[in-house]
C-alpha cells in the first residue's frame, strides 16, 4: 500500500491487516520502554492545515515509537500565510526529503492532490468533511478489543449519531464498520444528512436505542444552529443527545463512543466517567496504536518490528 | 482582396444540403455551384468530405480581457474560436472592469477588430458591476451595438430587479440573458448535489436552485413580455420548464454546453479541479435530458461556456478553485460525438439559431449564398481526434476532454473572406 487515504480506498483485507497490526503495536505500547527501531531513518511530515490537538500529537507519538524523524509544519507560522500555493508547500517539503507526509486539510480531496505532487507516502489526517480512515481504524480497532470481536462486527448493531453531513468520522466509519459486517444506522434529522445514504436512517434515537451494541455520538457544532440546520442546541439534545436516561437503557455491554472533542451538555448530555460502557479514552490511547500500525505498513521495510536494516 | 474557392465540399444551411462549391470575393459569396474552376490568383481551400457552413457562432466566451490575462486574452480566445470553426463570439461581461459601460464594451470590440481572428461582440452586464444592486446603462451600451446583457457567474438574485430590468429592456429591442441560480440554495457548493457529492464530502449544487430561478424568470417573461435567454441549461426539470414556457409561446430561448451534455458528475471522483464547473456536471438522467432538449428545439443553441483559468487555480483545493473549463475547440467534436441529432439541426444550433440570439443574424448565419458574407466553416464531420491541451490555442489548458473520443473536426475557417483557420491552423 503506498498511500492510506480512504477506508474504500483501503479495502477490507488491509483493513484487517492493519487492526492485527495494531495488536503488535499495542503490546509495544504496553512495554516499560515503548520504542522499537523500525522506522528508524525515515521521516515523516506532519502538515496540519487545520487545528488539530489529539491527532497530530498521535500521529507524533505514533512516528516516534517506531523511531522514525518527525517535521511538524504549522499553518500559522508558515509561508502558506505569505500566499505560497499549497503545491509549492508541498513540494518544497518534499525537496527536503520526507517519507510520508500526514495531512489535514478543511478541503475535502487535498490528500488527492497532493500525491500528485510527491513521490512520499500521503495518509489522511482528515479532509473536508470526506474522510478520516485512521478515526475508522481505531475505532473499528476499539470496537474489537472492547467486544472481543477480532473476527468480524457481523451481526452488531452501531448506531451514529448526530451531523453526519459534516462529518468525515460518519463517512469513514460507516465504510469501515459495514466492510467488516455490522449492521449500522444513522440518526439524524433530514437537515444532517447528506443527500444520499447507503445504510438505515432512523430519526428517533428512542426506537433503537435498548437494541444497541454501540453508540457513536458526532460532535455537535454550535454554528449549525446559525444556519438553521437544528432549531436549538437544547432541542438537538432533547432528541439526539446521550442523556442519564437514555444511557440507562442502553443494553449492559453496549459501547459508547465519541472522536471528541466532545459537546459537554450537548450531544453527551451526561458524565461520560459515570457510563460503564464509555470507552473514549481508549479510543485515543488505541489512536498511537493503529497510527503505528499505518505508518509501518507504508514505510516498513520488512515484517520485523524489532529491527532495522 | 485576392478570391477564395472553396471546392468539393458539401453545403450545410437553413436553406438544406448540397453539393456545392463556394467562390469568395472581396469578402463576399460571389459564386455557389458544382465544379467551378479556380480564377487566376484565386486560393483553392479543399473541402473534399467536409461540410461547408455557415460560420458559428457562440453566445457564451470568456475572454478574460481586461482583467484576467494570464488566462485568456481577446487574441488567445479569438485564436481558439477560429480554431474551433467560430466567426462571432459574445464576449462575457465579467471581465475586470465588468462590461458595464460604452468604454469597457469599446474597448473589447476593438480589441477584437485588432486581433482579425473573429467578431467579437461584447455582451453588457445587466446591473453596475454585476452586483445585483442598479441597472447597467442598458439604452447606452445598446446604442453602442450591445445586444445581449447578462450578470452571468452571477444570476440577478433580486426578482424586483430582474422584473425591472425586463422592464426597462423590452423598449429597446436587447435581450436579457439569466445565470440561473438561486444562490442562497448554492453557498459555498462545489458539485452537484446528489449520490457523488454524499460520498466525497463535497457541498452540493441541488438542482433545484436552477429550476427555480428558471421558474421564476420564465414566469417574469409571461407577465412582462420582453425576451429572455437562458443560460447553459443543465438539468432535467429545467429543460421541461423551458420546454413548457416555449408551447405557452413566450419568448424564451435557451442554450446548452457541450459539457453539460457529454459528461457527468462522477467525473470529480478523483477531486480533479478540471471538472469544476457552474452549474455544475450532473447525473445522466440530466444529460440525457439536455440531449432531447437539443433535439426537440427546446434547447436552441449549443454555447461553450469558454471558461480559461491558469493551471495554478485549478490545482487549489477543489473548494476554492475557480469553476470553469475551455470549450471553443472540441464543442464541435463533442457535440457530433455526443448528439443523436442530423448533422443540419448541430450546425442549426452552433450557427443560425445562435446568431439570431445574439443579434448577429445580419452578418453570421447566414445562407451560404451569393451575395452574403463570407463568414464560413469547413468541417470534417468524420474526423476522429482527441485534444492535446498543450496544442491548444487558449492560453489556459482547463480542458475536461483530454481522453475524450471527439468527432468532426474544423478544417477552415472564413471570416468576412479571410481564410483565418486553413487545414486546422491559425493564420495569425
Amino acid at each position: 500500500m503506498k498511500h492510506f487515504r480512504s477506508i474504500d480506498e483501503a479495502g477490507p483485507q488491509a483493513i484487517r491487516r492493519l487492526l492485527d497490526l495494531a495488536d503488535h503495536m499495542a503490546e509495544v505500547n504496553r512495554r516499560p520502554n515503548p520504542k522499537v527501531p523500525a522506522l528508524r531513518g525515515k521521516t515523516v511530515c506532519n502538515v496540519f492545515f487545520e487545528d488539530s490537538t489529539r491527532t497530530r500529537l498521535s500521529f507524533e507519538t505514533a512516528a516516534k515509537r517506531l523511531s522514525a524523524d518527525t517535521m511538524n509544519f504549522a499553518v500559522s507560522s508558515s509561508s502558506v500565510n505569505k500566499g505560497e500555493s499549497l503545491r509549492d508547500t508541498i513540494e518544497t517539503i518534499a525537496a527536503m526529503g520526507v517519507d510520508a507526509f500526514v495531512i489535514r486539510h478543511k478541503s475535502s480531496g487535498v490528500p488527492w492532490q497532493v500525491a500528485q505532487w510527491t513521490d512520499a507516502s500521503v495518509i489522511n489526517a482528515g479532509d473536508g468533511w470526506h474522510s478520516h480512515p485512521t478515526q475508522a481504524l481505531l475505532d473499528c480497532y476499539t470496537i474489537r478489543t472492547s467486544l472481543g470481536r477480532s473476527e468480524s462486527f457481523e451481526g452488531l448493531r452501531i448506531a451514529i449519531v448526530g451531523d453526519i453531513k459534516h462529518s468525515r468520522v460518519a463517512r469513514s466509519d460507516v465504510r469501515a464498520f459495514t466492510m467488516l459486517g455490522a449492521d449500522v444506522t444513522l440518526v439524524a434529522p433530514r437537515t444532517l444528512l447528506p443527500p444520499v445514504t447507503d445504510v438505515p436512517v432512523v430519526t428517533t434515537l428512542d426506537d433503537i436505542i435498548e437494541d444497541l451494541d454501540v453508540i457513536y455520538l458526532l460532535r455537535m457544532q454550535h454554528e449549525r444552529m446559525t444556519e438553521s440546520l437544528v432549531p436549538s442546541l437544547r432541542e438537538y439534545t432533547t432528541r439526539f443527545g446521550l442523556t442519564a436516561e437514555r444511557a440507562a437503557r442502553l443494553p449492559e455491554h453496549a459501547l459508547i463512543m465519541h472522536p471528541g472533542p466532545m459537546n459537554r451538555g450537548v450531544e453527551m448530555a451526561v458524565d461520560p466517567s459515570e457510563l460503564p460502557g464509555s470507552v473514549i479514552t481508549q479510543q485515543v490511547t488505541n489512536g498511537i496504536a493503529v497510527r503505528m500500525a499505518v505508518l509501518f505498513d507504508l514505510l516498513g521495510s520488512g515484517s520485523n518490528l524489532e529491527e532495522n536494516e | 482582396m485576392n478570391g477564395i474557392l472553396i471546392t468539393g465540399g458539401t453545403i450545410i444551411d437553413q436553406t438544406g444540403e448540397r453539393r456545392a462549391d463556394v467562390r469568395i470575393v472581396d469578402g463576399t459569396i460571389d459564386e455557389v455551384g458544382e465544379d467551378l474552376s479556380a480564377a487566376e490568383g484565386e486560393r483553392v481551400l479543399d473541402a473534399s468530405d467536409c461540410i461547408v457552413s455557415p460560420g458559428f457562432v457562440d453566445l457564451h466566451t470568456h475572454l478574460r480581457e481586461p482583467g484576467r490575462e494570464e488566462a485568456e486574452t481577446i487574441e488567445t480566445g479569438s485564436r481558439a474560436a477560429a480554431k474551433g470553426g467560430y466567426t462571432c463570439v459574445v464576449a462575457m461581461p465579467n471581465t475586470d472592469p465588468t462590461q458595464d459601460s460604452v468604454s469597457v464594451v469599446e474597448f473589447v470590440r476593438r480589441q477584437g477588430e485588432a486581433a482579425g481572428l473573429c467578431d467579437v461582440r461584447p455582451s453588457g452586464s445587466i446591473t453596475v458591476g454585476r452586483q445585483g444592486r442598479q441597472l447597467s446603462p442598458l439604452a447606452e451600451l445598446a446604442d453602442a451595438g450591445v445586444h445581449l446583457f447578462t450578470d452571468d457567474g452571477d444570476g440577478v438574485q433580486d426578482p424586483l430587479l430582474m422584473r425591472r430590468a425586463l422592464e426597462y429592456a423590452a423598449d429597446l429591442g436587447i435581450v436579457l440573458a439569466q445565470h440561473c441560480e438561486v444562490r442562497r440554495l448554492t453557498e459555498g457548493a462545489v458539485m452537484h448535489e446528489g449520490r457523488c457529492c454524499a460520498e466525497l464530502g463535497l457541498p452540493g449544487w441541488p438542482s433545484i436552485a436552477e429550476d427555480l430561478m428558471v421558474f421564476r424568470d420564465i414566469e417574469l417573461v409571461r407577465l412582462v413580455g420582453a425576451p429572455l435567454h437562458i443560460l447553459h441549461l443543465s438539468t432535467a426539470r429545467s429543460v421541461e420548464l423551458v420546454r413548457a414556457a416555449k408551447a405557452d409561446g413566450l419568448p424564451v430561448t435557451a442554450e446548452a454546453t457541450p459539457h453539460h451534455f457529454s459528461l457527468t458528475d462522477e467525473l470529480l471522483a478523483g477531486y480533479n479541479a478540471l471538472y469544476k464547473v457552474n452549474p455544475p456536471l450532473r447525473t445522466m438522467a440530466d444529460v440525457e435530458a439536455v440531449r432531447i432538449g437539443l433535439a426537440d428545439g427546446t434547447i436552441d443553441a449549443i454555447a461553450t461556456d469558454h471558461a480559461p483559468h491558469a493551471p495554478e487555480t485549478k490545482e487549489q483545493p477543489l473548494d476554492q478553485a475557480p469553476p470553469g473549463m475551455l470549450g471553443l475547440e472540441t464543442a464541435l467534436g463533442v457535440s457530433l460525438a455526443s448528439l443523436d441529432m442530423p448533422i443540419a439541426a448541430i450546425v442549426a444550433a452552433l450557427s443560425w439559431k445562435p446568431a439570431a440570439i445574439a443579434g448577429v443574424a445580419d452578418r453570421h448565419g447566414r445562407p451560404v449564398a451569393v451575395s452574403e458574407p463570407a463568414n464560413l466553416t469547413v468541417f470534417d464531420p468524420a474526423a476522429e481526434w482527441q485534444v492535446v491541451p498543450a496544442q491548444l490555442a487558449s492560453k489556459s489548458r482547463n480542458t475536461p476532454f483530454v481522453g475524450v473520443p471527439l468527432e468532426g473536426r474544423v478544417k477552415h475557417t472564413v471570416l468576412r473572406g479571410n481564410p483565418v483557420v486553413i487545414d486546422g491552423k491559425a493564420q495569425k
